[in-house]
């Protein structure tokens, strides 16, 4: 039995201070720290941020400085060792790949990180505001997503990158135009669903105006998602500048991307110097497994099913 | 009697229904979820609204509160129309009106914490209202919702169902409104909880002396609570009449049918009763009965009822039931 003093005595402690609650993102953030998978991809990520961007000062070259004596001997003079500097050998240039790939490393993830950015900006106000307005607004702004999506963007891409000249400032511009068409989509989509909802009739009913819904009742609500399809979009726009790179477009010499290294090193396969594959290959794919695990890590803990 | 605080003039709500494999030039469906529906509204009065799932009672707080628009009719707030203000007057005009709503967990914000949606209507109306005032109002509130204050950061998840109608109960007391609408404030709570809730609206009202509608589909729960009474079907008023007299002495069929259907809670008295049981469903809205709607389902159905549509008569003192054959 307790006491009616130590009752009290209870009582006044508890209302002592504000109980902090634990919010969903609090709760979603340590099922993510359970997911084993998901945290080692995050550490993964972080060693490969950390490599792309303080690599450079363990390099013993600059990136583009040719060596002009290993030309036409980079199959037994170039190849990987500690004892020469070069970590990961030279490329058919005689430059220092491994150099090279930290600032391709560098320039991937900026591509597609930009890429995602755009992505949920442009992407979740334009599909929020779209699904939450209704009616024709919202017919005419995701009719315009219709037709900016049937256009073939790779074909438009490579027309602007001849155009204006091969540049990364086009590039992102490039990624930014198509990234956010699939996020409208998919945060329309949810505010339909959201808007619906009594907390939001609430919000009107009180008196709330319809931008400080959007930013304070709907966006919030949608975020999980779009944070989870952001994660699972910078793989693909690495994939599809590296795609471009690969092409000969993109990234303009002497800046490189993991795909222009891919494309290079593949050139030379052939001639006993695989090394200038394999080196740039291997954190392309480390770099997209760690995205992928990181994102259904992230899936699986904002999973409003699972809640 | 003093000036009514709000008064609904031959209100109607009609939806349009839009067929479905249709071509988009074929007109839609007409869909009548209020017809032409008239009360008044005491300062300081309780009215309850009654009536089975699809009668239209959500639609017309709905109407009131502004979140659909009204077809025809007209809904007067202090004998100001509602219906000709512009948009920013209308904007102020909603802080004297507020809504207690049916679902009490998703009325409210998962992302948001406890103090910010009490808060939200006062953040909203008066932005320049210090931090430290409006952390004093939630908590004040919260108490007197019967909430401990200290939970104030916490998040709606975290409670349960009579404790989210609480919360929901204190953010639209926020503001100090004259008018509260609760639609079907406790019939997603359970029975022991329900009786505390009610007990709640019942003393808050009369604390701050606030008019109030309550909706509910629970008879006996309305009549606890509510001064007057309408009862609704397919969007029409069926009776209106203090709640007393009109569970007591109910005039028309439908609600003498409706008093019939509640249960008694003795099992004896329950199984020795013989009870009018109404056949049938409620006729689709979309294409109502002629004449008097309850015609198809009523127990004293006459030729006349497919004729025109029975008008509101004095059916006892202070009654007033749409039927010819009242008593």
């Amino acid at each position: 039995m307790i006491s009616q003093s130590d009752a009290k005595l209870l009582n006044d402690t508890a209302a002592l201070a504000d109980v902090r609650g634990r919010s969903l993102w609090e709760d979603a953030r340590r099922r993510f720290f359970r997911n084993k998978a998901a945290v080692a991809g995050l550490f993964v990520l972080i060693a490969i941020t950390l490599f792309a961007v303080f690599g450079s000062y363990f390099a013993k070259y600059e990136a583009d400085f040719v060596d002009f004596s290993l030309m036409g001997a980079n199959a037994y003079q170039g190849v990987p060792s500690f004892s020469s500097g070069h970590y990961f050998g030279t490329d058919i240039d005689g430059r220092d790949l491994f150099a090279r790939t930290v600032q391709g490393t560098g320039i991937s993830l900026l591509v597609g990180i930009v890429g995602s950015l755009v992505a949920v900006i442009v992407g979740t106000l334009y599909g929020a505001t779209a699904g939450y307005v209704g009616g024709r607004t919202d017919g005419t702004m995701m009719r315009i997503v219709d037709i900016l999506m049937s256009i073939p963007f790779m074909f438009v891409l490579i027309l602007m990158l001849v155009i204006f000249g091969r540049s990364i400032l086009m590039l992102f511009i490039g990624i930014g135009l198509i990234s956010w068409l699939d996020m409208s989509r998919i945060a329309r989509g949810q505010t339909l669903t959201i808007k619906n909802k009594e907390f939001v009739e609430a919000a009107v009913a009180t008196g709330v105006s319809p931008f400080t819904i959007v930013l304070r009742h709907i966006i919030p609500n949608l975020l999980g998602i779009v944070i989870v399809y952001a994660t699972l979009l910078v793989p693909q726009m690495i994939i599809f500048e590296s795609f471009i790179s690969y092409l000969g477009l993109g990234v303009q010499e002497p800046n490189t991307s993991l795909g222009a290294l891919i494309n290079a090193g593949a050139n030379q396969m052939s001639n006993g110097t695989l090394w200038m594959l394999l080196y740039p290959l291997a954190f392309f794919l480390v770099t997209l497994f760690a995205f992928f695990f990181v994102g259904d890590g992230l899936r699986d803990s904002l999973d409003p099913k699972d809640r | 009697m003093s000036d009514p605080i709000l008064s609904v003039r031959d209100l109607s709500v009609v939806f349009d229904v839009k067929l479905q494999n249709a071509w988009p030039w074929t007109p839609p469906l007409k869909l009548h979820a209020v017809s032409k529906l008239s009360f008044d509204l005491q300062p300081g009065e309780t009215l309850g609204l009654v009536g089975e799932s699809g009668s239209g009672k959500s639609t017309l707080a709905r109407a009131i509160i502004g979140t659909i628009p009204v077809t025809s009719g007209d809904i007067l707030y202090k004998g100001q129309s509602l219906m000709k203000m512009g948009a920013q007057e209308r904007r102020k005009h909603r802080r004297d009106v507020q809504m207690v709503f049916q679902d009490p967990l998703a009325a409210l914000n998962p992302r948001m914490t406890v103090g910010d949606i009490i808060a939200e209507p006062l953040v909203t109306h008066e932005p320049h209202t210090p931090r430290k005032q409006v952390k004093a109002r939630v908590g004040e509130l919260m108490e007197r919702v019967g909430l401990l204050p200290n939970l104030i950061n916490r998040y709606p998840h975290e409670f349960s169902g009579g404790q989210c109608q609480r919360i929901g109960i204190a953010r639209a007391l926020i503001l100090k409104p004259k008018l509260m609408i609760c639609d079907e404030p406790v019939s997603a709570l359970d029975v022991s909880v329900q009786a505390q809730v009610v007990n709640l609206l019942k003393d808050i009202q009369k604390d701050m002396g606030l008019s109030m509608i309550f909706i509910a589909h629970d008879l006996s729960v309305v009549k606890h609570i509510s001064d007057r009474i309408v009862v609704m079907y397919l969007g029409r008023p069926m009776e209106i009449g203090p709640a007393k007299a009109v569970t007591a002495m109910p005039t028309h069929p439908y609600t003498q049918a409706l008093i019939a259907s509640v249960p008694i809670p003795d099992p004896k008295a329950e199984r020795a009763r013989t009870r009018p049981v109404l056949d049938g469903d409620l006729p689709s809205p979309l294409a109502p009965p002629s004449g008097c709607v309850f015609r198809t389902r009523c127990p004293k159905v006459q030729d006349v009822c497919a004729g025109n549509r029975p008008a509101m008569e004095i059916s006892a003192s202070e009654q007033m039931a749409a039927c010819p054959f009242h008593g």
